[in-house]
C-alpha cells in the first residue's frame, strides 16, 4: 500500500469512528475454539437483553455461523452503550472431521459439521476485514496462548487499527493463569472473568463500556 | 527455490526468498504456498505475510479443506511485539512489522513443539 493511500485510509478510518456514534458499534467476538466465545456471548446477552444468542457445547466449532445479536443496551454509572454482539466461530487453519469423531459424532455428520467449520471460520475473517468495529479476544486462561492462530489474530486486528480487549475466560479453573496472557500479549489490557460462573462481569462490562462506548 | 528431489524419500522444503515473493501480488503468493502444501511441502517464506495477506491464507485454506485429502495448513512464525505491532505511524514511515520468517506446512505432517518469542521447535513427519 503506498504511503498516501496508508494515510488517506487511516484517517478515513478515524473520521468513521468519529462521525458513527449514533450507530450501535459491532463488537466481534473472536478467539481460538472452545475458548468460551458462545458463553461470553451469551452471558452478555441475558445480563442487558434476557435473550441467549446460541448453543454451548464443549465440543469444538460447535458455533459455525457468525450469530449477531443487535442494540445490546449496556448501563455503567449513568451512561448506556449501545453495542450489536457479533458471536463468530472459533478461528482455526485446519480442521479434519476425524476429531468430531471422538465425540462419538457419526462419520457423516462430523464430515458436515467439518464443513460448516470451514465456511465458518472464512466467514468470521471477512467479517473482521469488513464489518467489525470493535473486537473482544476471548482465550481459555488456562491453555497456551503463545499459538500461531492468537499470534495471527492480533496482528491482523491491530493492523486494521480496530480496538481490541482481551479476555482471559475460564478463571475458575484450577490450571487457569491470567499472568501468563499478559505477558503474551503486554500491549493489550488483558481482563480476568468466568463467563461460564459470571465471575469479575461487573468488571468487564465496565472496560466495554470504557473501549467501545 | 531449493527442491529435493521428488523421486526420493523425505519430505521437500521450499525455502522462497522475500525477493521472490516480493513482486507477487497476494493472491499469487497464497497460491504458491497452498500448491506448495498440497504436495506436502514444507514452504519456508524468508520474509512472511502481512495480517492481511494471513487473514486471506486463512479463508482460501479454509475453502480448500475437503474430508480425506488435505485437513488445513499448520503454519509458524515469531510473534509481533507490542512494540512493533503496526499502526498508522509504522505505515507512514514504512517500517515492515511483518518480515518474520515463517513455516507453513500441511497439518498432518507438522507439528509444534514449543513456540515462544525467540524459538520455535517443530516436528516434521
Amino acid at each position: 500500500m503506498g504511503l498516501l493511500t496508508s494515510i488517506r485510509t487511516s484517517i478515513t478510518d478515524v473520521t468513521d469512528r468519529l462521525f458513527s456514534d449514533g450507530e450501535p458499534k459491532r463488537i466481534g467476538i473472536y478467539g481460538p475454539p472452545n475458548a468460551g466465545k458462545t458463553t461470553l456471548s451469551n452471558r452478555i446477552a441475558r445480563d442487558w437483553t434476557g435473550d441467549a444468542i446460541g448453543p454451548e457445547s464443549h465440543i469444538p466449532h460447535e458455533t459455525r455461523r457468525a450469530r449477531r445479536k443487535e442494540n445490546v443496551e449496556i448501563k455503567r454509572n449513568g451512561n448506556t452503550v449501545t453495542i450489536d454482539i457479533v458471536d463468530t466461530p472459533g478461528v482455526t487453519t485446519k480442521v479434519d472431521y476425524q476429531e468430531f469423531l471422538e465425540f462419538d459424532i457419526e462419520e457423516e455428520d462430523a464430515i458436515r459439521r467439518s464443513r460448516e467449520a470451514t465456511e465458518g471460520v472464512a466467514e468470521a475473517m471477512h467479517w473482521l476485514r469488513e464489518d467489525i468495529d470493535g473486537v473482544i479476544y476471548v482465550l481459555d486462561s488456562a491453555e497456551d496462548p503463545f499459538t500461531q492462530v492468537n499470534t495471527m489474530l492480533i496482528g491482523i486486528i491491530e493492523s486494521r487499527d480496530i480496538p481490541v480487549l482481551i479476555f482471559a475466560n475460564k478463571i475458575d479453573l484450577e490450571d487457569s493463569s491470567v499472568q501468563r496472557i499478559s505477558n503474551a500479549f503486554p500491549q493489550h489490557e488483558t481482563v480476568p472473568l468466568s463467563a461460564l460462573e459470571g465471575k469479575n462481569m461487573d468488571e468487564v462490562y465496565d472496560k466495554i463500556a470504557e473501549y467501545f462506548g | 527455490m531449493a527442491e529435493l528431489s521428488t523421486g526420493a524419500e523425505g519430505v521437500q522444503i521450499d525455502l522462497i526468498s522475500g525477493e521472490r515473493m516480493a513482486s507477487k501480488a497476494t493472491m499469487e503468493k497464497i497460491r504458491m504456498i497452498l500448491d506448495g502444501v498440497h504436495e506436502g511441502n514444507i514452504v519456508i517464506l524468508e520474509d512472511g505475510l502481512s495480517p492481511d495477506e494471513e487473514s486471506r491464507l486463512i479463508e482460501v485454506t479454509m475453502s480448500e479443506i475437503s474430508p480425506d485429502e488435505f485437513s488445513g495448513i499448520e503454519i509458524e512464525t515469531y510473534p509481533r511485539s507490542g512494540a512493533e505491532a503496526s499502526g498508522i505511524l509504522n505505515r507512514i514511515i514504512g517500517r515492515d512489522s511483518s518480515s518474520k520468517l515463517t513455516v507453513i506446512g500441511p497439518a498432518n505432517r507438522i507439528e509444534t513443539l514449543h513456540k515462544d518469542e525467540t524459538l520455535i521447535k517443530a516436528l516434521v513427519s
